[in-house]
């Protein structure tokens, strides 16, 4: 299988970029790592006229603590977000996200930016950052934007991106005080996309009240959803065993999955149910220091 | 309008140039451009593995990019891991421990272990298991590919040691 024929640009720079992008906007994709790209292009579901290489443009795959916040390049790759100490320590979901994403080949290539642009619906990024309420740094030659991850995703594989815009930052405000999370996952196979997946990111203070609480869905609906109902339910709540289980009903509720290969919508709105509380039980066991492995169920 | 493109890929250790239409595979640039079969095409949709190759020391399944994005780059395919006519110990453990039957998937399996040994000298099985799991094999079961690893892993740093 080969894609249709495209020309090829690789940009020596951002502002390059920006401008190749403007210049062709709508007939235009751009290449980061190629993961999910290709694939499609190789199906010919997509059939760019233009292809802009920005693989290699450097300065945008840094892992940094900045200003209360952790700013991650858009070509961080999936294998050093796994691997980084700091994403480990400050936001362990990420990790946990990052090293469950395809297998090793794709997790050396593909990159944070482009599979949230990419916006595939079962794609593990989405609910990540929908539970960290992380922003998107945009750029295009018009000027900057930031976007937040609730407004990000708006159908499969469509993102509020304009044609000439490109993410270049993912912006995760820092954990406050004794915050961590957890993502976790289904999968019928190695390497699958996730059958339903739920990333969870919570603070619980000395009385086991909750204090923050974010909770994303993904793969069970047309875009990565973010449980703003369970989220209510458990705001300010101590975590009993009533709270808990009202909460999974809401986010079974808020999920919109359909029946297909990966299994039936009825069976989808129970992985709701058991990966949020198991997401949680981790998130709390982190709490408490305990090492406790996640991403796979 | 999607004209031929000049790149230069150092393959193996030796330079070589092509002229490419820039939406052709690496993997295709390997085995028709350079004659470079040892890199298999299985699934051709990023799933089995077979065509796995090392980019600049990272494994990539080279069905699932262009020979323009290695323009520049170092590539290692299988046929480069032997050295002076003598196979590399994980194809000596391969051998031994039996960790092929029909050999479609061994280049890729080869691949990805080495990409496993060069970061991790001490790989645990269920790393291991882990390291490959984008590589599929319909003969061998893996077992005899997990123990082929982990022999070659004692081999090597045997060989370190004595050193």
């Amino acid at each position: 299988m080969f894609p249709a024929r495209f020309d090829y640009f690789r940009p020596q720079t951002l502002e390059e970029a920006l401008g190749l992008l403007q210049e062709h906007q709508g007939e235009a994709k751009v290449l980061a790592g190629g993961m999910s790209l290709i694939p499609l292009m190789k199906l010919r579901v997509a059939k760019p006229a233009r292809l802009i290489d920005i693989g290699r443009l450097s300065g945008l795959d840094g892992i940094e603590a900045r200003d209360g916040e952790l700013a991650i390049g858009a070509l961080a790759r999936h294998a050093p977000l796994e691997e980084s100490p700091l994403v480990r320590e400050a936001v362990p979901l990420m990790a946990d996200a990052a090293g469950v994403i395809g297998d090793t080949q794709v997790r050396n290539w593909g990159t944070i930016g482009g599979a949230l642009a990419e916006a595939d619906p079962a794609g593990d990024w989405g609910p990540v950052v929908l539970a960290l309420n992380a922003r998107l740094r945009c750029l295009s030659a018009r000027g900057e934007r930031f976007i937040a991850a609730r407004e990000f995703f708006r159908d499969a594989y469509a993102t509020a991106l304009a044609s000439d815009e490109l993410v270049t930052q993912v912006l995760v405000p820092g954990p406050g005080p004794g915050a961590t999370g957890a993502y976790l996952k289904l999968e019928r196979k190695a390497g699958d996309f996730a059958i339903a997946g739920v990333a969870v990111q919570l603070a619980v203070d000395e009385q086991g009240v909750c204090r923050e609480i974010g909770i994303g869905l993904g793969a069970v609906g047309l875009t990565p959803i973010k449980a703003v109902q369970a989220e209510a339910i458990l705001r300010g709540q101590r975590l009993s065993e009533a709270t808990l289980a009202d909460a999974a009903e809401a986010a079974a509720r808020e999920a919109e999955p359909v029946s297909d290969i990966r299994g039936s919508a009825a069976f989808k709105r129970d992985l709701v149910r058991a990966l949020l509380r198991r997401a949680i039980e981790i998130a709390l066991r982190r709490s408490r220091g305990e090492q406790v492995e996640a991403g796979h169920v | 309008m999607s004209s031929l493109r000049s790149i230069r890929v150092r393959v193996n250790g030796i330079e070589r140039e092509g002229q490419v239409e820039p939406r052709l595979l690496l993997v295709d640039f390997l085995r028709e451009h350079l004659g470079l079969t040892g890199t298999h095409i299985g699934c051709d949709t990023t799933s089995c593995g077979a065509c796995t190759v090392l980019m600049d020391g990272r494994s990539l399944k080279s069905c699932t990019a262009f020979a323009v994005q290695a323009d520049g780059r170092e590539i290692t395919t299988v046929e480069g891991v032997a050295a002076d006519g003598q196979l590399h110990p994980l194809q000596e453990a391969f051998r031994e421990q039996h960790a092929l039957q029909c050999g479609y998937c061994t280049p890729g399996m080869v691949m990805s272990a080495l990409y496993l040994l060069s970061r991790n000298p001490n790989p645990t099985e269920s790393q291991i298991r882990r390291a490959i799991a984008g590589n599929l094999c319909r003969c061998t079961g893996y077992l005899n590919i997990i123990a082929a690893v982990k022999a070659a892993a004692l081999k090597l740093n045997t060989r370190r040691a004595a050193i």
